[in-house]
């Protein structure tokens, strides 16, 4: 099945299927999903990752082009405070994206849209959690219409 | 226009149980740009890796996209495959279909969408991907050696023997460090200085080796097989070369009111000395805190009497610039401060003394010419008391979580070598636990037991009184929970060992980390134990954690190994997936070099004509062999003027794009 | 010797108060006696400190309350001072003794009586810990 073209944006919530397109660095969070996977946790289909050096490499312009395309909601995931592999880079990320969370905030998408989070390597679970809680209150929130782009399809 | 090939992998079952992999394959054939769309069972076995090498040549594809296992996996197999067929390894993309796809979801129609969804967004961004090409770095055929105890010496000279130059810095006036003050070592009980002093005078001899005692260092920068180091040589107020080592300066030198720092402080030492007779070098240092004639200008006696006119009160610090391709960090560790465990009268009573203070009362070289005499009357003891885990093993904050490995052993040692030499004492151990393991090890401390008569008693000790002369021990025997009192004459303390007081220092020059109790942190506890996360530099001994002679060698042997392999390589290949600057766009505000973790970036001048005029701009430059393509100056960078190669803004964007789509 | 039942995982409700009461945890303790040799009451008690945890983490109640120890404990503190693993053993028994007082049954306090109870110079966290151990 593919996606049909949702002309109608009136989605009925129970049809509802949002679409969370999440940051994860390399050296952390992206092996911590991928030890998701090898523990075979469940988390929604709907949740699409993109690989990043570091969580510092994700620049606000990427979650503004998500949000745009029909992303419902946005997932930065990097290593733990302290932990980076680029010794300060998660650092960064955090100051620039606490910012960013209130300029969201101030143009009205809601905060919970978007969600930083630390996970290691070694946080499987913390993966699939955070994954599920933000589908979660994504899905309470509905579409993200605020932000979209309404020449683009989806 | 690109010719793009996918490759869907089903890996077994993997993969294909959950992800209708025929369709992904029909989907991506209808993606813009992919001419060729295939599956096979296993992507990574030789036929598959085939598979891959053949379409490469036969279809003139310039652009690979495997969707199978994460890259994490395989991305290396097939760029290696990629690489053979004469495709740039750096145009392969992977879509991790199975980790993060067959492997999480169970439904197959949504797993085969999110499938197709990874497949195009990897097409997307592989469109985008260019050549690179990894540089080179030379390598500076150098080591540096930062601490000269056991763990630096055998460091050194594994590296020496090897052919490399090698650097010792060492802090005080000797190398030699913790084991040049240890009597014996267990489980052989051998002297200590038998088999040290000779590695010491084979360091010193050494044409690869060079030796800097009384230094620091000051500064560390650079980057893996290209570090610059900045020595402090402390002014040691004595000429090395010309001081022969007579020793007449220590002599008449009338200062004697300072602490030996190698005797533990149960002896005085001269303000100009050398640690200890066997010191290298064997030449004196000035302790100017102490001199005379640095305090008060007058005296001078020592430079009278040198005859080798050595003694230089003018003397310096001097500071070397050197370059080195690897360092090892073996700094060793230290006895924590006994003031906080007011229980055990230590600093209070003289006949309360720590396990290394014991080691210099027993050895032959120490201050009591290794008879057992109470330092408090010089008197034989009757009864000596030995308490373990002294801070060891302790939550609270007068001591240390870990266990410091090295007591129980120890304190066998000391417990037998008494016995040995004097039968008749009484020797009491308290114990919690007696922790043993290694070769031989257990043995040795059941025999101090079985045929020593070295009585264990398990259980601590609550406190220790000094009552006239003697000291009167109140403990538990936790096993039969009957009450001991003691009437000891000497109570030995096993105190906790620690980290260094300077390690994090010393860590942050290095950019290594240190864990919760100052230890620096190895970049794997398993498989890569003597590495640190910043290439080329290693650690040795017990400065990452605590450890005994012979896992200190061990250690040290295989850091030098990892030296000498890091070394004996012509050059070193660098990630290609680096920042780079446009200099058209660059406004020079620099914010990036603020934000670069690797000091990676600097400002550089360049000459650009512009309507016929020359103008001179200021703009960033990225020293591609320092920089680790973390990104971060991607986003700082105001005008956008750098982007990370591999993972560039459009590359992010095209996949942000593809999925969602 | 009695044969005891030892189940530490499956926590007795006793047990279970005498930790919430006391805020410690007693399986931090590594049975190194420090607060037995350090206790001055040692020579009194029939179980000493150290044994009255390791109990505990056995789970085996009924010993505790029925031997001497916890009455003999003069609240020194010395031994939480000393314990290497940061447990105050001094709060285990007095939140062994309040169980004890609690389980004792009656209520010995009633509000109505406590006005003509109370005395000028009565420090009121007696009134506060009166109710606290003699009120059911």
């Amino acid at each position: 099945m593919l996606l049909e073209s949702k002309e109608n944006l009136t989605i009925d919530k129970e049809e509802f299927k949002p679409l969370i397109v999440a940051f994860c660095c390399n050296w952390c969070s992206y092996a911590g999903a991928d030890l998701a996977g090898t523990s075979r946790l469940n988390y929604p289909a709907n949740i699409r990752i993109i690989k990043v050096p570091c969580s510092c490499r994700v620049n606000p312009n990427f979650v503004l082009r998500a949000f745009q395309n029909g992303a419902d909601g946005v997932v930065i995931a990097g290593c733990h405070p302290g932990d980076c592999h680029y010794s300060t880079g998660n650092y960064f990320a955090r100051r620039r994206l606490t910012l960013f969370t209130s300029l969201l905030n101030y143009i009205g998408i809601e905060s919970e849209r978007l969600k930083v989070d630390w996970i290691s390597a070694a946080e499987a679970n913390k993966f699939a959690t955070v994954m599920n809680d933000v589908l979660e209150k994504v899905h309470k929130l509905g579409p993200n219409r605020k932000l979209r782009d309404v020449r683009w399809k989806r | 226009m690109a010719r793009i090939g996918v490759f869907v992998c089903w890996c077994g079952s993997n993969i294909a149980a959950t992800v209708d992999v025929k369709e992904v394959a029909k989907e991506a054939a209808k993606m813009s740009g992919v001419v060729l769309s295939t599956d096979y069972q296993y992507m990574c076995s030789e036929i598959g890796q085939n598979l891959l090498r053949n379409a490469i040549k036969k279809e003139k594809l310039d652009r690979v996209v495997v969707a199978a296992c994460s890259p994490r996996m395989h991305e290396v197999t097939f760029r290696k495959a990629a690489e053979l067929a004469g495709l740039n390894p750096y145009l392969v993309e992977i879509a991790n279909i199975r980790e993060h796809c067959s492997w999480v979801h169970k439904n197959k129609d949504e797993a085969t969408e999110k499938a197709i969804a990874l497949v195009r967004a990897a097409v997307a961004k592989v469109t985008l991907n260019q050549e690179l090409i990894p540089g080179e770095i030379g390598i500076e055929k150098r080591a540096l050696v930062i601490g000269g105890g056991i763990a630096g010496i055998q460091t050194a000279l594994d590296i020496a023997d090897a052919g490399y130059m090698v650097d010792v810095i060492e802090k005080t006036p000797s190398i030699g460090g913790k084991m040049a003050q240890i009597d014996k070592t267990f489980p052989t009980l051998d002297c200590s200085a038998c088999i040290l002093t000779p590695k010491m005078v084979d360091a010193s001899m050494h044409p690869n080796i060079n030796l800097h005692t009384y230094s620091e260092v000051e500064k560390v920068s650079g980057y893996v097989g290209n570090f610059e180091v900045t020595i402090n040589k402390k002014a040691r107020s004595v000429i090395i070369e010309k001081c022969s080592g007579c020793g007449v300066c220590i002599e008449k030198c009338p200062s004697r009111k300072t602490k030996s720092e190698f005797e533990e402080g149960l002896v005085n030492r001269k303000a100009i000395y050398t640690p200890f007779p066997q010191a290298v070098p064997n030449v004196p240092v000035i302790d100017r805190e102490a001199c005379i004639k640095f305090k008060t200008g007058k005296c001078g006696i020592c430079k009278k009497v040198c005859t080798a006119e050595a003694i230089d009160f003018e003397q310096e610090d001097t500071k070397i610039i050197q370059k080195y391709g690897a360092i090892v960090v073996s700094t060793g560790y230290d006895l924590i401060d006994l003031a906080k465990f007011g229980e055990y009268a230590y600093g209070e009573d003289p006949d309360v003394i720590t396990s290394l203070e014991f080691e210099r009362i027993t050895n032959a070289a120490g201050p009591t010419a290794g008879k057992l005499l109470r330092p408090s009357n010089n008197e034989k003891p009757e009864k000596v008391v030995f308490i373990q885990c002294v801070g060891s093993r302790d939550k609270t904050c007068r001591g240390k979580t870990y266990c410091s490995k090295i007591c129980c052993m120890y304190t066998a040692k000391h417990a037998m070598l008494i016995k040995e030499k004097y039968p008749d004492i009484e020797v009491h151990v308290f114990y919690i636990d007696v922790r043993t393991p290694g070769k031989n090890f257990d043995e040795f401390q059941r025999r101090a037991v079985e045929e020593y008569g070295v009585n264990y008693i398990k259980g601590m000790v609550g406190k220790v009184f000094p009552d006239g002369d003697k000291l009167r021990v109140y403990g538990v025997d936790a096993l039969s929970g009957d009450t001991i009192e003691i009437d000891a004459d000497l109570v030995v303390l096993a105190a906790a060992t620690k980290a260094k007081e300077d390690a994090e220092e010393l860590g942050r020059k290095l950019s290594i980390s240190t864990d919760t109790n100052n230890f620096f942190t190895e970049a794997h506890p398993k498989l890569r134990p003597v590495e640190t996360h910043s290439a080329g530099i290693y650690l040795a001994g017990a400065c990452q954690g605590p450890k005994d002679i012979p896992e200190t060698v061990a250690q040290a042997s295989a850091a030098a190994s990892k030296a000498i392999i890091l070394l004996s390589k012509s050059k070193l290949i660098n990630n290609p997936c680096v920042a780079k600057v446009d200099e058209t766009i660059c406004c020079g505000c620099l914010e990036c070099t603020n934000i670069c973790p690797y000091e990676a970036i600097a400002s550089t001048i360049i000459e650009y004509r512009d309507h016929g005029k020359m103008i001179k701009k200021l703009v960033s430059e990225v020293n591609e062999a320092l920089c680790q393509g973390c990104g971060g100056c991607t986003v700082t960078c105001r005008p956008g003027a750098i982007d990370l190669k591999g993972f560039s803004n459009k590359q992010i964007l095209a996949e942000v794009d593809a999925l969602c789509f | 010797m009695t044969r005891v039942k030892v189940n530490p995982s499956n926590r007795d409700k006793e047990i279970s108060r005498i930790i919430e009461i006391s805020g410690e945890n007693i399986y931090s303790c590594m049975q190194c006696s420090k607060c037995s040799a350090s206790c001055p009451a040692n020579s009194e008690m029939d179980i000493l400190p150290h044994q009255v945890v390791r109990i505990l983490q056995l789970g085996n109640y009924e010993r505790i309350v029925n031997s001497q120890t916890i009455w003999n404990c003069a609240s020194c503190f010395t031994c939480g001072a000393r314990c290497p693993r940061d447990i105050d053993i001094t709060k285990i028994m007095e939140a062994i003794r309040l169980t004890v007082i609690r389980n004792k049954g009656e209520s010995r306090i009633d509000v109505d009586e406590l006005p003509e109870k109370i005395d000028d110079k009565m420090p009121h966290q007696a009134i506060v810990s009166v109710f606290r151990k003699y009120r059911k």
